[in-house]
This record gives C-alpha cells, sequence and structure tokens, in this order.
C-alpha cells in the first residue's frame, strides 16, 4: 500500500478497513479510549471529527503548493484548531447536553493524530478532490471504530445499545466496562480481531 | 541552475517572506471564529442560564425553581420554593482554575450566612487530577460552611470549621475553587447589605 499516487476511491476505501486510523495505524487512541462508552457519544465523536478532518483536508489541499516544509506543521495546527474550535461552539450551542458529555474531549481533537497525519500524507500532497474522499474514508473507518466499541462496552457496561434495553434485565452491568480497563480490554480484543481476519484473508490469498 | 537574483532571495528569506502565509491564515481564521463567536454567543449563553436554572434546586433545600435577579451589579439567581417564597441565592461566578478558567454555581441560604451547595458547571483541569473538583463528595464538604470568614485548603485530613480537605494532587484547582467562593460570596454580601440597607 506504499503506491506513490493513490486516487480517490483507493483513498477512500484504504481508510475504511485496510488502513483504519484506529485498528490499523493505531491513532487518534485517546478519543477512542475515552469516549466510547455509548454509541450517542460515538456518534457524536465522530461527527466533530470528520467534520474537521473533511475541512482541514480541504483547506491544505488548496494552499498544498503555498506550504514550506519547514512551517508546514504551523499552518496544519492553525487550521485543525480553528475548525476544532468552530465545532466547540456548533456543538455548546445546539447540543449542550452533549458538549457538556464530552468536556475537554472535544478541543482535544486539536492534537487527535489521525487529522494531523491526513494533512501530511494526502492533503499537502494530492488534489483536493482526493483529499477530501480521503478524508471521508478515514472519518467512516474511524466512526466504525468507535461504534463498534462503544457497542461492546455500552451492551456489555449498561445492558443498552443507543439508550434502548437489549439485555434482559437479569443482566448484571458489567461496570468495568465503562471505566477505561474496559475500553483497553475492547480495543486489544478488536485489534486482535481484525489482525486474524487480514491474516486469514492473505493466507487464503497466497 | 537558474541564479535568482539578489533581491528577490533576500525577501524571500526574510522574514515576511517565510512567514505570510501562516499571518494571512491567522488573520483570516481569526476573522472566521469571531464571526462564528457573535453569531452563537447568545444561544450558548441561553443553554448556560437553562442549565443553571435545573441546577438551582439541587443546590439549595427546599426550592423548587430560580428565578435572574439582580442586586446590585451582580446578576444572580433566587432560589424560590413552592410558596414562591425566597429560599436561597444561587451565584454564578469564575475565576482561574490551573488550566483554563472554572464555572461554577454557588448556592446560599437566604440570609446569605452559609453555603447550601457547590456545583461546577464548566471546568478543563487535569483529567483524573483536578477534575475530580466536580465529585459530589468533594463539594458536599462545602455544604454548611459559614460565609463570614473566607474557607482555605488544607491538607490536613481532619478540616477544622472554615477549612476544605484539597484534593491530592490538585493543589492549585481545590485552592481556585476555595478562592472562587470566597472572592464571590463576599462581593454579593456586600451588594446584599447595600440593598438592604437602601431599598
Amino acid at each position: 500500500m506504499s503506491k506513490e499516487n493513490p486516487t480517490a476511491l483507493e483513498r477512500f476505501i484504504w481508510g475504511i478497513i485496510p488502513e483504519n486510523p484506529i485498528f490499523r495505524q493505531v491513532l487518534g487512541t485517546c478519543p477512542a479510549l475515552a469516549v466510547s462508552t455509548d454509541i450517542k457519544a460515538a456518534l457524536t465523536m465522530t461527527c466533530a471529527t470528520a467534520f474537521v478532518l473533511i475541512c482541514a483536508n480541504t483547506i491544505i489541499s488548496l494552499i498544498r503548493h503555498l506550504l514550506k516544509p519547514h512551517l508546514r506543521i504551523v499552518v496544519f495546527v492553525l487550521t485543525i484548531a480553528s475548525f476544532v474550535t468552530i465545532v466547540d461552539y456548533l456543538l455548546a450551542a445546539f447540543y449542550y447536553s452533549m458538549s457538556l458529555q464530552l468536556g475537554p474531549y472535544v478541543p482535544l481533537i486539536i492534537v487527535n493524530c489521525i487529522i494531523i497525519c491526513r494533512c501530511e500524507v494526502c492533503a499537502s500532497k494530492q488534489s483536493v478532490g482526493v483529499a477530501i474522499s480521503d478524508a471521508i474514508g478515514q472519518s467512516l473507518g474511524f466512526g466504525l471504530a468507535l461504534v463498534s466499541m462503544a457497542s461492546f462496552r455500552e451492551i456489555l457496561g449498561s445492558g443498552t445499545w443507543c439508550g434502548f434495553r437489549i439485555m434482559p434485565d437479569s443482566w448484571p452491568n458489567w461496570v468495568l466496562m465503562l471505566l477505561p480497563p474496559g475500553a483497553f480490554f475492547v480495543f486489544g480484543f478488536l485489534i486482535g480481531a481484525v489482525n486474524w481476519f487480514t491474516s486469514l484473508k492473505k493466507n487464503k490469498s497466497s | 541552475m537558474k541564479k535568482e537574483h539578489p533581491l528577490f532571495l533576500c525577501i524571500k528569506n526574510s522574514y515576511l517572506g517565510q512567514s505570510w502565509l501562516v499571518i494571512l491564515l491567522s488573520i483570516f481564521f481569526g476573522f472566521t471564529l469571531s464571526g462564528v463567536q457573535a453569531f452563537l454567543q447568545e444561544k450558548i449563553d441561553t443553554n448556560k442560564s437553562n442549565q443553571s436554572m435545573r441546577i438551582v434546586p439541587t443546590l439549595v433545600p427546599g426550592a423548587v425553581t430560580g428565578k435572574s435577579v439582580t442586586v446590585g451589579d451582580l446578576t444572580v439567581y433566587e432560589a424560590l420554593n413552592q410558596n414562591n417564597k425566597r429560599a436561597g441565592w444561587v451565584i454564578p461566578a469564575r475565576g482561574q482554575g490551573f488550566a483554563d478558567k472554572i464555572e461554577i454555581l454557588i448556592g446560599l441560604t437566604p440570609d446569605a450566612s452559609s453555603l447550601s451547595g457547590l456545583s461546577v458547571l464548566n471546568q478543563k483541569e487535569t483529567p483524573g487530577l483536578g477534575s475530580r473538583i466536580t465529585e459530589s463528595s468533594w463539594l458536599s464538604q462545602f455544604i454548611g460552611k459559614g460565609t463570614t470568614d473566607s474557607l482555605t485548603p488544607t491538607k490536613n485530613p481532619v478540616p477544622s470549621k472554615n477549612e476544605i480537605r484539597a484534593i491530592t494532587g490538585a493543589t492549585i484547582s481545590s485552592f481556585s475553587i476555595c478562592q472562587i467562593v470566597n472572592e464571590n460570596v463576599k462581593k454579593f454580601r456586600a451588594e446584599l447589605r447595600k440593598q438592604q440597607a437602601d431599598p
């Protein structure tokens, strides 16, 4: 997967599973571990990150010819921080309860390495179209990872999925799953599962 | 290789020649952000005050609702009980914490002589250490403290009358909360006294 200039479609598909930001690149694990306690938080986080990622990739791709190599990180961070602030304001204005629940994790999108990585790897080298499809693909991959982790944690930890009760009432809620150790357990198992799956596929094809 | 004109090189290597993009982007994003803020701030403030209204009854025993009133030049909430009588006061207050501004609500008895509750609205303290100021088990020790003397944080496991047990690893956050409470309660009491003396 080290082709010089991948096409928009390749970028899009790679983002979802083959180069999934959480399970394959193991980037942006801070939000993945912290806000995967329930589906709603995970989805909100995904939307916020997707907005920042798409906007930042677009802007960086537009100005990629003007970037100076030694000042590029400053420009990336400046762009990302501005969009994160916008998202923070939007959430506080239109979804206040979620804004309170996510707390510092929305401003922390600034240091989410998925975004700076995509700016560096794709947007600063390729055209706007490719950069946008890359951003959408990576966001979907990020969302997929967050939602799958949140599903496990919410179902095992509180017996609900997206707020609806699905486990029998006698289910003893595994509170551990909602606490940090639960996040690491689920994270480890899912990375393992994805890797196992990929190696199965590889063995078959070879 | 094409030789570049010395003047061109001089401009290119100058401070502005290197950083003009960063400067332009900063200005552009600065204006964008102020636009966003101007557009959304009002709505965010409404959300905040709605949120505060919901918290008011939990800070003052017996209160069922709250009403925004002005005492002197302070805007506070008057907590009302079932019969629409004053059950206490809730003062919104903010001050510098360890990382960023901390916003709290302070519940007071009707005569503002002691604290009846405390709640943290907004904080960005260190997660796991300073962020423990939001825990009700810590905040509950403020309940019943008198307001005539200043509160001070202490590391003593058994705090005395005007002492608050500081959180381990978060001395500054604990100190900030005490400071915010002291300052704002003092200011409010002064305004209240002025109003009562000269209605």
